[in-house]
């Protein structure tokens, strides 16, 4: 079974075409388009949530990469929410409708399923169960994950993403937004002795995340201390913080939940002092940690189409009604 | 509309009642289609905070999480709708043409803005404007109505 995937449910739009013998045939995101040559010299700013002009000369290049022809399209998969709803809607209304176009079936996926099973787009990809943590820009979020639409939210930020806080942080110290991974690098020579951020929500029981005091906490740093060194220390202070409360949560998860296998994914998952807390932690325990490559941590098509193969395939679809749902728990979620 | 009203916040907490009564006075004040706010102040000064405080005065009790990722989230209220506007991540005013602006202010809703200065030109003009200023670790909330509905919500304030 050969499936298209869309994802359309914030900034990015992604396509893909996932088969079930030969998996990933190919997978494209916009920004590896010639915008100019598309879009006839708009500015690819202005063009980024512009997912309506953009689906369409995606999905040709992504058929092209594949040697896919129509007829050769055997489902449609479309993010459904959670998003933004008019970007959510442009992906599903033309999913379902190349769908009905082409006489395959269609199905809806909720986008963070798309990012719990990617590390199942991998060689060697976990087997389940296992805890996932989703840690980006937009979500930090801790599940367990008993199979295909079996899902359990064990905990999540009740504020700011961990990813959030660290662009956020990382502008405050006058490095740009989102800057992130310019943070860790100039945390890098930071004194580990001079700050010392919190941890939030470690001390008491539970597995929820807040990070919005800690960026607090960074403002009232930098306010106070306004030398360049300064600026190192506290970026240490809080990378360490951050790392720090991730890890000791997913311990928590682990031993919680009793399960060995850890996956994480997300834009923060790229950052090397978590690894490298996370490989000790793990390695403590006796556990594995597993990640997907990069660029299927971050919003894609492959995800999608990945998660429509597995629903499709056990018989799901949609009727030709479409909807998208901006706010949808992942908890709701039921098997195919 | 010259009102403008000075509230000093010694801590998260006062900001949260704060935005809790706020919210009650929005709630009662509000009955033509749309009330409009915008909220300023840098970052971490306490603009999500706020907007927590006014959702749990109006009821809502779940998570409220910062829009600054999904640029809106969506509150509802039986019949009323309330949206989180965050713009900080906006390259240009007219990506909100692109995020369906004009469909949200078709419906009846409050609007709570953070970065309003980064969707300038396409937003509707505010019915109040919050400014959220650093006093050291406190904070120092300004009020500045603009129209009828503002003048009333900041009277209510005033006397909650």
């Amino acid at each position: 079974m050969r499936v298209i995937g869309i994802e359309t449910s914030c900034d990015e739009t992604g396509i893909a075409i996932y088969d079930g013998q030969r998996r990933l045939l190919a997978h494209v995101l916009h920004s590896q388009v010639a915008l100019h040559a598309e879009y006839g010299g708009v500015v690819p700013e202005l063009a980024s949530r512009d997912h309506v002009r953009k689906v369409l000369p995606l999905l040709r290049q992504v058929m092209a990469q594949a040697d896919t022809r129509a007829a050769d399209i055997q489902g449609v998969a479309y993010t459904a929410g959670p998003g933004l709803v008019g970007a959510l809607l442009v992906g599903a209304a033309i999913g379902r409708s190349l769908a009905w176009a082409w006489g395959v079936p269609a199905v809806a996926i909720h986008h963070m399923e798309g990012h719990l099973l990617a590390p199942l787009l991998e060689e060697n990809p976990p087997d389940f169960p296992f805890v996932a943590l989703l840690v980006s820009g937009g979500h930090t979020q801790l599940v367990r994950v008993d199979g295909v639409g079996r899902y359990h939210i064990l905990g999540e930020s009740l504020d700011d993403a961990a990813g959030e806080a660290f662009d956020k942080t990382a502008k405050l110290l006058g490095l740009g937004y989102p800057g992130g991974p310019a943070l860790a690098r100039l945390a890098a020579r930071g004194n580990p002795q001079r700050f010392h951020f919190p941890r939030p929500m470690t001390n008491r029981p539970g597995l929820d995340f807040s990070f919005s005091g800690l960026k607090t906490q960074a403002v009232n740093s930098v306010k106070q201390h306004q030398d360049d060194q300064a600026r190192a220390d506290i970026a240490y202070a809080f990378q360490e913080a951050v790392v720090d409360t991730l890890a000791i949560k997913c311990q928590r998860a682990l031993r919680e939940t009793g399960l060995q296998r850890l996956v994480v994914s997300g834009g923060v998952s790229a950052n090397t002092l978590l690894r490298e807390r996370l490989r000790d932690m793990t390695h403590e325990l006796g556990a594995q940690v597993y990640y997907p490559r990069l660029e299927f941590c971050t919003d894609n098509g492959a995800m999608i189409a990945y998660a429509g193969y597995q629903r499709l395939r056990a018989g799901q679809s949609e009727p030709l009604a479409f909807f998208a749902v901006p706010r949808w728990s992942m908890n709701d979620l039921a098997p195919p | 509309m010259s009102i403008l009203i000075n509230i000093h916040i010694a801590q998260e907490h006062d900001m949260l009642a704060l935005g809790a009564r706020l919210g009650g006075c929005v709630a009662s004040a509000s009955g033509k289609p749309c009330t409009v706010i915008f909220l300023h102040g840098e970052l971490g000064a306490g603009k999500t905070t706020l907007v927590r405080g006014f959702l749990g005065g109006m009821g809502y009790h779940g998570k409220v999480k910062s829009p600054t990722y999904t640029l809106v989230e969506p509150y509802q209220f039986g019949a009323r709708q309330v949206y989180h506007f965050d713009l900080y991540r906006l390259t240009d005013p007219q990506e909100l043409e692109y995020i369906g602006l004009r469909d949200f202010l078709e419906n009846a809703a409050i609007f709570l803005v953070e970065w309003p200065e980064r969707g300038a030109g396409h937003l509707p003009p505010p019915d109040l404007d919050i400014y959220i200023d650093y006093a050291n670790a406190a904070r120092q909330v300004s009020f500045a109505p603009h129209t009828i509905i503002g003048v009333e919500i900041v009277a209510q304030l005033n006397t909650a």
